[in-house]
């Protein structure tokens, strides 16, 4: 039966194949050969014909390369009898024709710009149903979530389901199992996204329903995602196809949904997905391809079930995910972290300026709590009319042999995802500015606020084990009682804060590894110290402490930091002997207070790049929410894809925002004083710390000496800023040398 | 017509039963044809003529004239001590191995002799002294350079760029040549093995230095009164068999790749019903591809064309034999008239204009028999001629190749009209794809983005391919034609493993139709068949000539290196066999195959039974010394099945004889990936 999908397939590949070419003459009459080309935002061209042939699609004209590469993979015809073999040639077939959608999907955007809507998730009032490529941004946001393993794949459905009800279990069941759903093509006309807003789904990158384009050429996209994943996060070199691709077999655990009837063009696309290592299962009657070896297990699956497909499609892929039962009446899971409550859907409120809303976790002896109690204290959301606030304040108290106070504020920020997780409650900020947001449709399902109480202790117990022994919640709705608790709580956070701000290198003698991410980098290591937060922003010395003592053997491990050998530019022999181990062999040291002598590594998730700025003699730091262009002459896309991979990229340095205003922040260059310029966005974000950290630092101006975008985005457009302003770089020695 | 020779027997010679010769139609009934017409085949004269019972066995001493010396194994077997022995004192063990091991001598000088004329060809097409032929694949070259330790990369200010193409060429030309006779060193193709391998070899000293000095050292050993040690005289069989198979026979089918082409997959037909009544029939016949390619693209030329159909004949078709089949099948799909033992045959058909024969597998019986028809029997190599007078020598010149071969086709279009009445071209004839090897396997195991060597490890590990089989060699007049060949593969398929074959094995198994994809489902286990679907293959590989056994060796080793199924040749789930061998190539093969740490069984007979201790020291000691090791079984059923339980004992070892269970793998398993 393979005989009749390679038939097809390669019928397909050379259809597609000229379609494609007949698209890129036509472009060609109506465009200038040198126009530019593209898809917005990326670093990486055309990914899928960047990563694979390391061709660099930048105009009109480049274009012919690809299509005749595409072109000469086109294999010969499968003849009815004594055929010759065909799995190479389907494949080759099917990868010239994803070649061609992706530059059928290019020559779109030329000629219709406003297609799709370049931002995360959909604007259905002004029509704009199609997000297509994911930019850079969403990459590496979304990237992180692929490397920790919050999402654990991609389930890529084309087509529709016979009944939107079917389409919206099939989804919910993936949101469920946390995997993202790319989106793309119809059947008859419907596409799965068109099923999933007639029933009211939220879809977007938010809700991990990506609706990436009405067409097939549209999958291309996903494609574009995994391979970008590929170069991003793995230091695979564009054009090293048989890296980029096992990479993709190994660590990208994806696959294709069929849904409806599978013609040539689906079939080439679905062979074509085959060199990645992604099956395709199909609720139609096609023919099967079932012995392994391209992809893991099965390469084609026939004739499944819908209310089998996502379990049969998770394990043709070799893929484990875990469902969190949780006992209330709405789905839980990642997948609805990002949902929003808009305006219209809102029932009730609380937090957000208008009551207040405060969250505490605290300690607790063993005998001073009961395990699962969930107790709420005043009256509870259905007691509330439309449109009403109520004050909350969510107490949790954590009793457990190994639990220590140093946890509290580990466990204390779980809140803030746990209950976003829950379907139609949107959970924003964190402390004592939280702000809960109840939907009508949660309501309609049953929601009460116990159920944030019933999360809590499920989620702390099973995330948590080894340090949980007891959980109890209480909720308080009372006013009286939510001021008291707030009172209490802002106590306990000037406290804290004064451990861990006090808290310096020199204090401790064990730093963390962080090595989360090598199921993605390999070859990167992370290393964490009380001045040194992690790259990516999410993990803190303490986070990677507890996490440590949660799984000893986990990817956060202490590094005895050793013999210091150099005090001003942060490197411990310990550190480099742990590095060297830990990233196989490729990084011999490295130095935590530097970025211009042997500075630290990146994966490819940090929040921030810091580059050399050499005429300002300073530096400048980009946020990877900045897409603009900046001093350096990149964008952070440019410069993350310079130094992603775990590469050591002296001038260059990743770090969280966080660490921008921490003790030890590039001391060895000079520290925050070098920083000469910062995008608005960011700099706004930080004021307070910048302010603060700068009048330690004997400068209490700084904040407004940093240069952003407004003053320019070139070191000649903002040296003159810098001269009017007297910032402190300019009189420091030479950055270099 | 009556037969000219010389010696007559007094009474009438017996008539072979030609049912009972073959189990191919076509062959049948050419054979009773050649009966009518009162010409005997080999058939005829194998039921004339008993092969020596002594010889058989392997010991008959006859290096001094004081022999030859006859020790011959009593019935029951020897009670006690063997007290056998020569004049001088050899024993039946000394006597077995010397000559065993003199036929790994003539076997790996024919592959190797064979090797050096294409070494020379491609030396002086390196050298440009030669415009006939060309460099037609410098992917191989590339590679092959590679191999050869050649650099393919230069370095330029600094930069390395590509290396000319041609100063490669020549310095893989020379380094290439120097294999067969280099003062120092070793062979370097031998790293090419899996390490582990070489380094066996190297613990068991058995590195061959080069391809010359190891068979004249056999001739040396072998001698009267030199090595009477028969583990000592094995060792030299082991190393000159390496020199064959890594060496000659290796660089041989290496270098026809760079100049002819790397085979891919082709469509053609195989036996007899080939050929032609309309047509001008050139069967070519022998080893040399140097002799064929030129004969091809003489036959296609246009106005060669015109000429033949200037002639009454409605073109010219082309008929491979032997060896020389297999090489302009693999990379143009000429096809196949016949095994070795059909030589005479395509003759009988009455419709062969032109029997154009190099070098070995050629009885000299072609001559008396093209004596009887109007053929033009034509010798071209030097090194191979015949005595008969009917018979027209064109020595074919490297450097004038394209002329001796327009001469030649050109013979073969006036001989045309000469045909007599007799013509009956038998209708059998089979669709076959071949063409594969090494690189075409790869290919067409994942394609031009994925192709690799796991996804057959894959499917061998979880259970659909079951192993390997090479499935190569000779027929034999000695047992029916074709039928040990294919009792064999087929009851291999049957059990779902695959087949990869050379030589006539391929030929036998193209006749029957078992290299079509279609005959997957209708001969294979469901495992295998499921997989030859997928990849769309026939389950019989035919991978080309007998020189091209190393790329048998190859396939295996890229089966090792890419991983999952232990780290030595002798660690996978393979084995080797010859059906219906009879030269003295088949022995070298087989000999290196063991060496490379494969189990090889022989079929019809072992010329080693004379002396058990001997044999035993091939059949069970040897693989203690290099993984592989030698058996026999005439049963073509019992013979497939010690294959597979070889393969099942392989299986087992590497813990796959169990349903491999599916691993899902979470977020710490995918951490703990390798980089």
């Amino acid at each position: 039966m393979s005989k009749l999908v390679a038939f097809a397939a390669i019928q397909g590949g050379y259809k597609v194949v000229s379609t494609a070419e007949g698209a890129f003459t036509k472009a060609l009459a109506s465009y200038n050969a040198d126009t530019k080309i593209g898809f917005p935002n990326t670093a990486y061209y055309l990914p899928v014909i960047y990563s694979l042939t390391g061709m660099k699609v930048e105009t009109l004209e480049d274009l012919k390369k690809p299509l005749e590469f595409a072109r000469g993979l086109l294999p010969p015809h499968v003849k009815g009898k004594n055929h010759l073999p065909y799995l190479g040639p389907l494949l080759d077939a099917g990868m010239a024709a994803i070649f061609s959608y992706e530059i059928i999907e290019a020559l779109r955007i030329l000629e219709t710009p406003d297609f799709y809507i370049a931002q995360e998730d959909p604007d259905l009032e002004a029509g704009k149903k199609w997000v297509g490529p994911a930019d850079d941004v969403i990459l590496r946001k979304r990237g992180v979530e692929f490397v920790d393993g919050s999402a654990p794949g991609f389930a890529a459905i084309v087509g529709a389901a016979p009944t939107p009800e079917i389409a919206k279990m099939i989804v919910e069941d993936y949101q469920k199992r946390n995997l993202y759903i790319f989106c793309a093509a119809n059947h008859n006309g419907t596409s799965v996204i068109d099923q999933l807003l007639e029933q009211d789904v939220q879809v977007g990158w938010n809700t991990r329903i990506v609706p990436f384009g009405p067409d097939i050429s549209s999958a291309v996209f996903a494609l574009g995602f995994a391979n970008r994943a590929a170069m991003a996060f793995g230091g695979v070199q564009p054009g090293d196809y048989k890296t980029i691709l096992k990479y993709n077999k190994e660590r990208i655990f994806a696959f294709v949904n069929a849904l409806g009837d599978i013609g040539t063009e689906w079939g080439t696309a679905a062979a074509g997905c085959v060199n990645w290592g992604f099956p395709t299962l199909a609720d139609t009657d096609i023919p099967e391809i079932l012995p392994t070896g391209i992809c893991t297990y099965e390469h084609v699956v026939a004739n499944v079930a819908h209310d089998e497909i996502v379990q049969r499609s998770v394990e043709v892929r070799g893929l484990k995910v875990t469902v969190s039962e949780i006992d209330i009446p709405l789905s839980f899971g990642p997948a609805y972290e990002g949902e929003r409550v808009r305006g219209a859907d809102l029932h009730v409120q609380c937090g957000g300026g208008k009551t207040q809303c405060t969250e505490l976790v605290k300690m607790a002896e063993m005998n001073e709590v009961e395990d699962g109690k969930v107790e709420v204290i005043g009256p509870d959301v259905t007691d509330l009319k439309e449109g009403d606030t109520f004050p909350l304040g969510i107490f949790v108290q954590i009793a457990g042999r190994e639990f220590q106070s140093d946890f509290e504020p580990i466990m204390e920020r779980q809140i803030h995802h746990l209950v976003n997780y829950i379907q139609g409650i949107m959970h924003i900020g964190q402390r004592d500015i939280s702000w809960v947001r109840v939907s009508k449709s949660a309501m309609e399902k049953g929601f009460t606020l116990k159920d944030i109480g019933v999360v809590l202790h499920a989620k702390f117990h099973q995330d948590f084990q080894k340090i949980v022994d007891k959980v109890q919640v209480t909720l308080y709705t009372k006013k009286a009682d939510v001021d008291k608790i707030t009172k209490t709580a802002r106590a306990e956070y000037k406290t804290r804060d004064e451990r861990v701000d006090k808290m310096t290198d020199e204090d401790v003698e064990l730093f963390y590894s962080c090595t989360l991410c090598q199921s993605f980098a390999p070859n990167h290591v992370c290393s964490v110290s009380p001045e040194r937060t992690g790259l990516c922003g999410a993990y803190n010395w303490m986070d990677c402490k507890a996490s440590y003592e949660i799984n000893p053997t986990g990817p956060n491990q202490p590094i005895e930091k050793g013999e210091c050998i150099d005090p001003v530019l942060g490197q411990w022999k310990g550190v480099n002997e742990f590095v060297y181990k830990a990233s196989r062999g490729a990084v011999p040291h490295y130095n935590f207070y530097s970025m211009v002598v042997d500075p630290m590594t990146t994966c490819g998730c940090c929040e921030c790049i810091a580059a050399m700025l050499p005429s300002c003699n300073g530096v400048m730091t980009v946020g990877r929410d900045y897409s603009g262009e900046t001093p350096s002459g990149m964008k952070f896309t440019t410069l993350a894809g310079v130094m992603g991979g775990g590469a050591q990229s002296p001038g260059f340095v990743g770090h969280s925002k966080y660490n921008i205003t921490q003790g030890k922040f590039i001391t060895g260059d000079g520290g925050l004083l070098r920083m000469v310029w910062m995008p608005k966005m960011l700099k706004e974000e930080l004021k307070d710390r910048i302010d603060k950290r700068g009048a330690e630092m004997g400068c209490p101006g700084l904040y407004d000496m940093i240069a952003d975008e407004t003053v320019g985005i070139t070191e000649e457009e903002i040296l003159p800023f810098l001269q009017e302003k007297g910032h402190p770089a300019l009189t420091m020695d030479p950055l270099v040398g | 017509m009556t037969e000219e020779k010389a010696k007559k027997p007094a009474k009438a010679p017996k008539l072979a039963d030609p049912v009972a010769s073959s189990i191919d139609v076509a062959t049948q009934q050419l054979i009773a044809r050649a009966q009518e017409l009162g010409i005997d085949t080999v058939w005829d004269r194998a039921e004339n003529m008993k092969p020596c019972a002594i010889g058989m066995q392997g010991t008959c001493c006859k290096n001094c004239s004081m022999g030859p010396c006859r020790l011959p194994l009593p019935k029951g077997g020897i009670e006690g001590e063997d007290t056998r022995k020569g004049l001088c004192g050899a024993t039946a063990n000394t006597i077995a191995a010397r000559n065993f091991i003199r036929m790994v001598a003539g076997g790996a000088a024919a592959h190797s002799d064979h090797g050096r004329c294409v070494a020379e060809v491609f030396r002086s097409v390196a050298r440009k002294e030669n415009h006939d032929y060309k460099i037609k694949d410098t992917i191989k070259l590339k590679a092959v350079a590679e191999a050869l330790n050649v650099a393919i990369t230069v370095e330029v200010d600094g930069e390395v760029v590509d290396r000319d193409i041609d100063e490669i060429a020549l310095e893989t030309a020379e380094v290439a040549y120097g294999e067969w006779g280099k003062p120092e060193g070793e062979i370097i193709y031998l790293k090419r093995a899996p390490e582990a391998l070489y380094e066996k070899w190297k613990k068991a000293g058995v590195l061959p230095r080069n391809i010359d000095r190891e068979i004249v050292e056999i001739m040396h050993r072998t001698h009267m009164g030199v090595d009477q040690d028969y583990k000592n005289l094995m060792k030299q069989g082991a190393r000159a068999s390496l020199a064959d198979g890594w060496g000659g026979s290796m660089l041989a089918t290496d270098l026809q790749d760079i100049l002819f082409g790397t085979p891919y997959p082709v469509q053609s037909e195989a036996n007899l019903g080939i050929m032609k009544e309309d047509h001008v029939n050139i069967i070519v016949h022998g080893h040399e591809p140097i002799l064929s390619e030129m004969i091809i693209a003489a036959s296609q030329d246009p106005e060669i064309l015109d000429y033949a159909k200037s002639k009454g004949a409605k073109g010219i078709q082309l008929g491979g034999i032997c060896c020389t089949a297999n090489e302009m099948l693999q990379r143009h799909g000429v096809p196949v008239a016949g095994t070795f033992l059909q030589q005479e045959l395509a003759i009988i058909t009455g419709a062969c204009d032109a029997m154009v024969v190099d070098i070995q597998c050629i009885f000299q019986n072609l001559a008396n028999v093209a004596k009887c028809f109007h053929t033009k029997l034509i010798t071209t190599h030097p090194i191979a001629r015949m005595e008969q007078n009917n018979v027209l020598h064109i020595e074919f010149d490297e450097h004038h190749a394209m002329d001796d071969a327009v001469r030649i086709v050109k013979m073969a279009i006036d001989n045309f009209e000469n045909r007599g009445a007799e013509v009956m071209i038998p209708q059998q004839k089979a669709t076959q794809v071949a063409g594969f090897g090494v690189e075409s396997i790869l290919y067409h195991l994942g394609g031009t983005f994925r192709g690799t060597y796991y996804t057959l490890n894959d499917n061998i590990i979880n259970g659909r391919i079951r192993g390997i089989a090479g499935v190569v060699g000779c027929n034999n007049a000695r047992t029916r034609h074709n039928e040990s060949h294919i009792t064999i593969v087929k009851e291999l398929i049957k059990n779902d493993v695959i087949v990869l074959t050379t030589g006539c094995n391929g030929i036998a198994c193209a006749m029957e139709g078992l290299l079509t994809p279609e005959a997957g489902a209708v001969y294979c286990g469901p495992g295998l068949a499921e997989v030859c679907e997928t990849v769309g293959i026939p389950p019989v590989l035919h991978l080309g000539s007998c020189v091209d056994n190393s790329r048998i060796l190859l396939a295996a080793t890229e089966v090792v290196k890419a991983g999952g199924l232990g780290k030595d040749i002798c660690d996978l789930p393979a084995a080797g066999s010859a059906p219906e061998w009879m030269s003295e190539k088949a022995i070298s093969i087989g000999q290196y195959f063991v060496t490379s740490g494969v189990y090889t069984v022989f079929g019809y007979t072992f010329p080693t039974a004379g002396a058990p201790v001997f044999e035993d020291y091939l059949f069970n000691e040897m693989e203690k010394l290099y993984g592989g090791m030698w058996d026999f079984e005439a049963d073509p059923i019992k013979h497939a099945h010690k294959m597979i339980a070889h393969i099942d004992a392989k299986r087992k070892a590497l813990g796959i004889d169990k349903a491999r269970e599916r691993v899902l793998m979470d977020m710490a398993d995918r951490q703990a990936l390798e980089a």
